[in-house]
């Protein structure tokens, strides 16, 4: 396996797989997101404790979910640059990284918004909110560290040890609200999806949410891969294949 | 549709600010990323088309101070 996935490592194999994969994230994810968020705002009915206000849900699960799954794809990219010190690693970790605190930041703004009217307040110091504040300044200080040194490869070495270190805060994300009985409700879908004869959630509703996340999935990664595309030239823009690649596009 | 009218749509039962201000941070959080990425990408083109100027003007300098001195016998 390693024989075969190595020479991926190459920067000039991975921007062309990168280009490869593209369009099949970038465009069944503009097309599901959409399905997603017109079923979820337009089609699935009313909650018929929270009215209107539970569609929110539509884009906080996914883009909460996701700041958890890409800060694990982000931690995988930085064991790797951290161990086999491959160069197009380090350069994942910063592709990620605002794509994650993007999402981290979806997800606390709409949480906000959506406990201002149902517990009627934007913030409070409850396990779950506190842990995913903790998960934006992780991707924060992942992307502060990886620029602070005046070698780059040392700020990839200090921003993927910061990057494994804050894995530890990701089961902690997850369990928040098991562990500590404060405001944040537990996990519908779960339980939506483990118990079959008792759903907590209506099908009519769980679909479009899943719909959601997976649009959410999609569309996230086709920013990673246009973001590593981006890393892999900005330091290539010298070498040869890179150059005559750059010099075809009429721009 | 579960709305009666459009004007229904957006009001949301009330919750209207909520909903769609959620909406709009989500979109303009992605769609900021992805004009990122191509503003990112025009620049690295402008460099490569820069490096390459560069070259060939190293390339005409050259050839012209050889010619140059080959016009001239010592």
């Amino acid at each position: 396996m390693w024989r075969w996935l190595h020479p991926y490592a190459k920067p000039e194999a991975t921007y062309r797989l990168n280009k490869k994969l593209l369009p099949w994230f970038a465009i069944p994810g503009v097309v599901i997101l959409t399905i997603g968020m017109i079923w979820g705002l337009a089609f699935a009915p009313p909650d018929y404790q929270q009215g209107e206000s539970y569609r929110i849900i539509f884009v906080h699960v996914p883009s909460a979910f996701w700041a958890m799954g890409f800060y694990m794809g982000m931690a995988i990219a930085a064991l790797s640059a951290v161990v086999w010190q491959i160069r197009t690693a380090e350069w994942a970790i910063l592709a990620i990284a605002p794509v994650g605190a993007v999402l981290t930041l979806i997800s606390l703004f709409t949480g906000a918004v959506w406990g201002k009217p149902m517990w009627g307040t934007w913030w409070e110091w409850d396990a779950r909110l506190t842990a995913q504040l903790i998960l934006f300044f992780l991707y924060l200080g992942v992307m502060a560290l990886y620029a602070a040194f005046e070698d780059e490869r040392t700020g990839a070495k200090a921003a993927g040890i910061l990057a494994l270190i804050g894995v530890i805060n990701i089961p902690i994300i997850h369990y928040s609200v098991y562990w500590w009985n404060t405001l944040h409700q537990q996990s519908t879908i779960t339980q939506a999806i483990t118990r079959f004869e008792k759903p907590s959630m209506a099908p009519e509703m769980l679909w479009p949410l899943l719909v959601s996340i997976l649009g959410f999935l999609l569309v996230s990664s086709a920013l990673v891969i246009l973001r590593l595309n981006n890393e892999i030239l900005k330091r290539e823009v010298r070498r040869p294949w890179a150059q005559t690649l750059l010099l075809k596009e009429n721009r | 549709m579960y709305f009666d009218s459009f004007s229904a749509f957006i009001h949301m039962g009330g919750y209207g600010v909520y909903v769609w201000s959620s909406m709009f941070v989500t979109f303009f959080g992605l769609g900021a990323l992805a004009l990122e990425a191509s503003w990112a990408r025009r620049k690295i083109t402008q460099e490569a088309r820069a490096q390459q100027a560069r070259a060939e003007r190293i390339q005409r300098a050259k050839s012209a101070s050889t010619q140059q001195q080959s016009g001239q016998p010592s």
